[in-house]
């Protein structure tokens, strides 16, 4: 049984548009479960657009976008409940300011009564541990670094057990010294068998953690395929325009 | 004036009194009606934007003493006019109605900038964890909004606080109210017009202080966060 693993994301005929403004036009994508989906692209290409669609922060023009095999877009989703299944992480980290580490980390299996607080307690401290800030759990988010913070935002998004992992750019407002210590905590989650669809702008691990690089431009998938297929060897001539220009 | 402050202190204190409760009970109100009014006009229904602008337009475009009249006087009227004949309005009761549904849209107004002051990804960050909107609204952005809105609550208890003297045209027994008759009995204007305009000071300049402190202990707590 273990070639037929499941799909997680099945993305078809995905088209979005911001009033005239057609950010995506025509996407098709399965993501299985298990998988590393990495988004390569100049900025303007869609890859954020894509990945907030998957979990509704965007809601789409026309096509289907189903997660778990849930119509994400179909107006009789609980959509509250299927995000409980799909973490994200953002660019900007949106921690709470108001709450401590440990609190922003409780705060969803709390209120959705998916845990008692003794639990969430337990859980919250055993994903700091993880991404090696238990130390810091009683701060406040405004006294951590950068890295820190976006570690933080790693381990709330993985406090409601998600199994799918979304990355809006978490390495793109960070220090470059502070790079490395996110990647490493996204690298073990991608060991761990997790689901993950992320947009970056880190070659380097896409090349090293992405079971499929999909390269997108004008809100098109141009190419995708294995990371050597895409990085190594690409066909398209914007694929290879855009590695000449990062590389 | 020392004579006055003598014969007349158990009145001007207690209208003092009534003043500071007027605009206490007010101010309570007017904070629920903005907190519902603020959450209308950031709401994504246009029904509810629509409700809501129509109210905080509506009551800023009238003038506080219009609107007394109005609840004090032309309410009762219509409830007579369909058939309770023994209907009443205090006072006190009218002039919180118009206190706080004056203040409420002002209020509004301090709900939505607050709310709107939260940062938008907050909202994202805890819709992404499946929290509902209201959820997010109670547990992510109020706290967040309250916080950057205090100096703006505390500025409109003053002017409510202020706008009270406006309700002695009703009848309130407040401390404008109290000048007025004081002024009637010994024909002392300066005296006692001095008087009250010293107590409103000295109860104002109190609570901008406690305000300014307040204000003070947030930022020191923002400044201790970063």
């Amino acid at each position: 049984m273990e070639n037929s693993r499941q799909t997680k994301v099945s993305v078809k005929n995905l088209k979005k548009s911001f009033g005239k403004l057609e950010v995506l036009k025509n996407i098709d994508m399965e993501i299985e479960e298990g998988e590393v989906v990495v988004l390569l692209g100049p900025s303007g290409s869609g890859k954020s657009t894509f990945l907030r669609c998957l979990n509704r922060l965007e809601e789409i023009t026309a096509g289907e976008v189903i997660v778990d095999g849930i119509h994400v877009d179909d107006k009789k989703t609980d959509i509250n409940k299927l995000r409980e299944n799909i973490g994200m992480v953002f660019q900007h980290f949106n921690l709470f300011p108001h709450m401590t580490v440990l609190e922003n980390i409780m705060l969803a299996p709390v209120e959705l009564k998916k845990m008692t607080k003794e639990e969430a307690k337990e859980k919250g401290m055993a994903l700091l541990k993880r991404v090696g800030l238990d130390s810091k759990a009683d701060v406040y988010p405004p006294q951590l670094s950068g890295g820190q913070k976006q570690r933080v935002a790693i381990a709330r998004a993985l406090a409601m057990n998600p199994d799918i992992m979304l990355f809006d750019e978490p390495t793109s407002a960070l220090d470059p010294e502070m790079v490395g210590e996110v990647l490493n905590v996204m690298k073990e989650l991608a060991a761990d068998g997790m689901t993950m669809v992320v947009v970056t702008h880190e070659i380097g691990f896409a090349r090293e953690v992405a079971s499929r690089v999909v390269f997108m431009d004008g809100g098109y998938v141009v190419e995708q395929g294995t990371p050597e297929e895409v990085i190594l060897h690409p066909k398209e001539p914007r694929t290879i325009d855009f590695l000449n220009k990062v590389l | 004036m020392i004579s006055i402050i003598q014969t007349y202190k158990v009145m001007l204190l207690q209208s003092l009194g009534q003043t500071l409760l007027l605009t206490l009970l007010s101010l309570i109100f007017a904070f629920i009606i903005g907190l519902i009014f603020g959450l209308m006009n950031v709401s994504k229904s246009r029904i509810l934007n629509c409700i809501g602008t129509i109210y905080v337009d509506g009551i800023r475009g009238v003038p506080l003493i219009v609107l007394a009249y109005f609840i004090y006087f032309g309410i009762p009227a219509a409830v007579k006019a369909i058939g309770f004949t023994d209907f009443k309005l205090s006072a006190l009761v009218a002039g919180t109605i118009s206190l706080s549904m004056n203040a409420g849209a002002y209020m509004a107004e301090i709900f939505r900038a607050g709310i709107q002051s939260v940062d938008k990804g907050q909202m994202e960050a805890a819709r992404s964890l499946g929290l509902s909107y209201g959820k997010s609204m109670r547990k992510v952005i109020l706290p967040q909004a309250i916080r950057t809105m205090i100096p703006s609550i505390i500025n409109q208890f003053i002017i409510s606080l202020k706008d009270t003297s406006i309700l002695s045209v009703i009848g309130f027994p407040e401390l404008t109210k109290a000048g007025n008759i004081i002024v009637g009995n010994t024909f002392k204007a300066l005296q006692v017009w001095g008087i009250v305009a010293i107590m409103y000071m000295v109860v104002i300049i109190t609570l901008s202080r406690v305000a300014k402190r307040i204000e003070r202990r947030i930022n020191v707590g923002k400044l201790e966060a970063n």
